[in-house]
């Protein structure tokens, strides 16, 4: 048995349809524990009060962001060289979620910027990069609904997606350059001496998990949908032949 | 590859006026700013680097969707696929062409429109140098795009969805030249990202936009 089995639309819905309810559990419960814990367990910041808790939902969902376009890049990549149907249907079920978690990110950023900075934004190189990396899941779910025969969509979108990766990349720069920031440095690095501290550490790892996990159940369900409304379509189009 | 080039030109300039359409925009964005702004002078000479940047941008996006799309209904980029030319360099003449048609009337224009708007005198020199280094690159990210929505019947909005994102490094860099040159500032960092990222979309994006019109044409 290899990755590469999965690839079989069947025995991928077999085995997701599986390991979907153990996720979506495990998913609610990380969820639950790391955000009570977070928001009721964990004592004030001894500068921004109790402000700083929105970091369990912020953290967790700018990290996904990001991971979401590195997972289309690396699904879009099995797409272009191995061409197997599921791939690129997953890069394309994982598009929406990303886009919400973007939207998660830059929203609880400025409900979280507004008491602290004393602004709902700012043109700062990671506000501005996030608020790019929008428009290019906005391009590329686009490109997707744009078009109706899906091997085309799926080769056209899997390029758009490695062309946009290398400036995506470059605009994370480019805007480094451009203006100084508001926004604090990396505070999660494992290797760097000065860290978050410990208390909030813990829930939030616990957030970041919770949020993998619902990302992971998410995809695979939407993969699943994707499948059975492609095999729905050739069944009309095979009715429809016979009539 | 030379008589494309010229067929693309003559047919740019000659047929529905696409010629004169980018250049007549930029010059109506750089006269509408001042009326949104106010005359202020020293204001508009701080925001013209910007706006003439941002104009040309746009102007360059407003042709793209003509590039591949009129040859795309005539069927004569089936031709173009077929011919012996390999289709990177039908892609790359047909953004040469487009630049020649729009981005360097853009670049002879922008420092006329910089008087209009009242740029400082160091800047036209690096206005007029960052655009000339800035445009190809607009053309052939624009080609990408073009290449990538050339089938669809709607395709012009979300050409430019899909195209402005990837303009974005070109322009900050670009905007960044013109505004540090209207300053009197070193240039030479901003400059020479601007020249990098030029130099490696005309080498590397081809190969992509050829990609994709092989999917198109399937």
């Amino acid at each position: 048995m290899t990755f590469w089995e999965f690839a079989n639309p069947k025995k991928f819905l077999a085995w997701s349809e599986r390991a979907l309810p153990f996720l979506w559990v495990a998913a609610a419960l990380c969820l639950v524990v790391g955000l009570v814990w977070g928001f009721f367990f964990t004592p004030d910041d001894f500068r921004q009060g109790s402000t700083v808790k929105i970091i369990y939902l912020h953290v967790p969902s700018a990290m996904m962001a990001i991971n979401i376009w590195v997972m289309m890049l690396v699904t879009s990549l099995i797409w272009i060289v191995r061409r197997h149907h599921v791939s690129a249907l997953a890069a394309r079920a994982a598009a929406p979620v990303g886009i919400a978690m973007t939207l998660i990110a830059l929203v609880t950023g400025a409900i979280w910027g507004q008491p602290m900075w004393g602004t709902w934004w700012a043109w700062d190189p990671r506000l501005t990069s996030f608020l790019i990396l929008f428009l290019f899941y906005l391009g590329y779910v686009a490109l997707w609904e744009a078009i109706d025969n899906p091997d085309t969509a799926a080769d056209l979108t899997s390029v758009l997606c490695l062309v946009g990766s290398v400036f995506a990349v470059l605009s994370r720069y480019a805007v480094n350059f451009w203006n100084q920031g508001l926004h604090q440095g990396a505070t999660l690095s494992l290797d760097k001496e000065e860290n978050i501290a410990d208390v909030f550490y813990f829930p939030l790892l616990v957030c970041i998990a919770g949020f993998v996990l619902l990302f992971v159940a998410l995809v695979l369900y939407r993969t699943g949908t994707e499948i059975r409304a492609r095999r729905l379509k050739a069944l009309m189009a095979r009715q429809r032949v016979q009539a | 590859m030379i008589a494309l080039l010229k067929r693309d030109m003559a047919l740019a300039i000659r047929a529905g006026g696409g010629f004169g359409l980018g250049l007549a925009f930029f010059l109506i964005v750089a006269v509408l700013v001042p009326f949104g702004v106010g005359p202020d002078p020293a204001l508009l000479s701080r925001i013209a680097p910007g706006i003439l940047w941002v104009g040309a941008l746009l102007a360059c996006l407003l042709s793209l969707d003509r590039m591949l799309a009129l040859d795309w209904e005539d069927g004569s980029l089936d031709l173009l696929a077929t011919a012996p030319l390999p289709l990177e360099g039908v892609v790359s003449v047909k953004a040469l062409a487009h630049w020649i048609t729009t981005g360097l009337p853009l670049v002879l224009a922008a420092p006329v429109l910089g008087v209009l708007l009242n740029l400082p005198v160091p800047g036209y020199l690096w206005l007029v140098l960052s655009l000339a280094l800035g445009t190809p690159a607009l053309s052939v990210i624009g080609a990408f795009g073009a290449a990538l929505t050339v089938g669809l019947k709607r395709g012009g909005l979300l050409l430019s969805l899909l195209v402005l994102p990837l303009y974005m490094p070109t322009l900050i860099f670009g905007a960044e030249v013109a505004r540090r040159g209207a300053e009197g500032l070193d240039v030479a960092t901003p400059l020479l990202m601007l020249a990098g990222i030029t130099a490696g979309s005309v080498a590397l994006l081809p190969f992509a936009s050829a990609a994709v019109l092989r999917v198109n044409l399937r």
